[in-house]
């Protein structure tokens, strides 16, 4: 194994994505996910000297639209993909009030 | 010890805008749970954001508000987390290329006077609100998408009382651009605080601490003050400050442990790929400032300087821009500046909280307060008139019209006054014995009498001047 990712960030990227592993569940997924930034890492085979780094592959610019509000009407619509709705509100398990700014 | 106090503020700002920041579903206050919503709200599988333009020019707005730099070449980036206002796991912000950067707003606090710099500001999607009963938790997500400027500033901030100040100049600045209410009680303005002290001479900032339900700006300085002596006392008992987060109690003017910050926040930010980046031409930041309408700090000099007020005068006027538009239309109808900013100041603003009402939604209208000051200044009706006047005003009725329906004439003519001042002297000989006598408060009952006997219409001034001429000869 090249140890481009430890076990230790593993664990930490997955309870970012609110995921729990086992130790088996880590011991496997560790070398796979290593094994594929070992893939991605084929890219920096590139020669990339003298190109101006981009943060967007589009090559659009300004596109926007005019501030005027329409009201598309969808929230009965929208509300039967959620688990759970009540009184139009969309119903989740209890929040332990952690954060709610950012 | 002597220690140097570090406050850094960052302030979100709600947009009044028509539309969301990247759909057009409607940004109102009121509706019914998720009826302002739309798929991209909910941030359904394969939608599309696309950028509002209104957004982008309330920021170059806000950017040039704060002695800013525009930054021209601005893209989106993601911040990724997990809660359930958040639906698409993530919100789009800006990290690298804010809208704006290196600003500043001027603060007087006990008159010194201070700049106070803003590090960057920048444009993002508000989240959605949560609802907590006893085993579930309601998400509406109206507000999901409502534009946002955060304003972050350098920490340039040593005291609570210039913390209320920066946030005051802050308000008034971005109130009289007209993009946001800004109003705390109303969440289009909201505050965050962090705090930190060191020994004065010492190099390295100290560990600061967060403090949350911050509701007001009085708060805002009072939990930095308990927050500040808190921090000096652990440090001189020897202790060390801990990295955490403290809710201010409303009651007890203490700050109370909510949470240990344990590791820095990892929010994997990268550039928005759902956005095209945006290049903002001169053409169009020339347009925006051009259009701004007059900042307080200029209004505020010429208030003094051409008009004549008083620098507390001249604060109070421009606490809004509707009070400090009304003013200036008041005086350019030639009434008196100095009587126009005392009853905007005392009367209309007690009429203002009296009713719980902005300014502009009353019937209160400049030409209608300056006749009503005109009318003073010639002596048409007294200030003690004027109290039925300006009840008068606030229901929309020209004072000129009302003051001679109702006979509210003052009587000012001396031809008119002689006989009353003479009849009122010839009933009343002990008064004018008195007089003689060095008892000067004679006088005011002479006064007394002519009133009554002209239902309260006399010019006091023109009855003084006759009676002081009759009773010296």
């Amino acid at each position: 194994m090249a140890n481009r990712i430890n076990r230790d960030q593993v664990q930490h990227v997955a309870s970012l994505a609110k995921l729990e592993f086992t130790d088996a569940q880590l011991d496997a997924f560790t070398p796979q996910l290593d094994d594929i930034i070992g893939l991605f890492e084929t890219l920096s085979e590139v020669d990339t000297d003298g190109v101006e780094a981009t943060n967007n592959v589009s090559d659009q610019l300004n596109v926007m639209r005019e501030d005027v509000a329409d009201n598309w009407g969808q929230s009965q619509a929208l509300l039967k993909n959620a688990p759970d709705a009540a009184r139009g509100f969309i119903k989740v398990p209890a929040i332990i009030d952690e954060s709610e700014d950012n | 010890m002597n220690f140097e106090t570090t406050i850094g503020l960052e302030v979100h700002i709600e947009l009044k805008t028509n539309s969301k920041i990247f759909s057009p579903s409607p940004v109102a206050y009121g509706a019914d749970p998720n009826a302002n919503t739309n798929v991209i709200d909910f941030g359904y599988p394969g939608v599309l954001p696309t950028t509002n333009k209104g957004v982008v020019a309330d920021g170059i707005i806000a950017a040039l508000a704060l002695h800013a730099t525009v930054e021209q070449h601005t893209h989106f980036d993601r911040k990724n987390y997990f809660y359930p206002d958040n639906p698409k796991a993530y919100q789009i912000t800006q990290s690298d290329k804010p809208i704006g950067h290196d600003g500043w707003v001027e603060v007087d606090v006990d008159g010194v006077k201070k700049k106070i710099g803003i590090s960057e500001m920048h444009i993002e999607e508000d989240a959605g609100k949560n609802t907590h009963e006893r085993d579930y938790s309601y998400v509406d997500l109206n507000r999901q998408g409502t534009p946002l400027i955060e304003i972050v500033s350098k920490p340039d901030i040593a005291s609570p009382a210039e913390a209320y100040a920066y946030l005051e100049a802050l308000r008034q600045r971005i109130q009289f651009t007209g993009i946001s209410d800004v109003k705390m009680e109303e969440g289009s303005m909201r505050v965050d605080v962090n705090i930190s002290v060191r020994p004065v001479g010492q190099e390295k900032f100290g560990t600061k601490t967060e403090l949350k339900n911050l509701n007001s700006f009085n708060y805002v300085q009072r939990g930095l003050e308990y927050e500040e002596k808190r921090q000096q006392q652990v440090l001189m008992s020897g202790g060390a400050v801990q990295q955490e987060t403290r809710r201010f109690d409303e009651k007890t003017g203490e700050t109370i442990l909510m949470r240990v910050k344990a590791g820095a926040d990892d929010y994997r930010y990268f550039p928005e790929p759902d956005l095209p980046a945006l290049n903002i031409s001169d053409d169009w930041i020339k347009e925006l400032g051009d259009a701004m309408p007059e900042m307080p700090t200029k209004r505020r000099e010429r208030y003094v300087n051409e008009l004549g007020l008083t620098d507390y005068d001249a604060m109070v006027i421009t606490q809004t821009k509707e009070m400090s538009d009304f003013f200036d239309a008041t005086v350019a109808l030639k009434a008196d500046p100095k009587m126009a900013a005392n009853y905007l100041q005392g009367d209309v603003n007690a009429y203002l909280n009296d009713n719980h009402v902005d300014l502009q939604a009353t019937k209160l209208k400049p030409a209608n307060l300056a006749g009503m000051i005109n009318l003073i200044s010639d002596g048409t009706i007294s200030s003690k008139m004027a109290k039925k006047v300006f009840k008068a005003i606030t229901n929309g009725e020209e004072p000129k019209a009302f003051v001679e329906k109702n006979g509210l004439v003052q009587l000012s003519d001396p031809a008119r006054l002689q006989p009353i001042v003479d009849d009122v002297l010839q009933s009343n000989p002990q008064s004018i014995e008195d007089f003689n006598n060095g008892k000067k408060r004679a006088v005011g009952f002479l006064v007394g009498q002519i009133m009554k006997q002209t239902h309260g219409q006399a010019n006091p001034q023109v009855v003084n001047k006759l009676l002081m001429a009759a009773l010296q000869q």
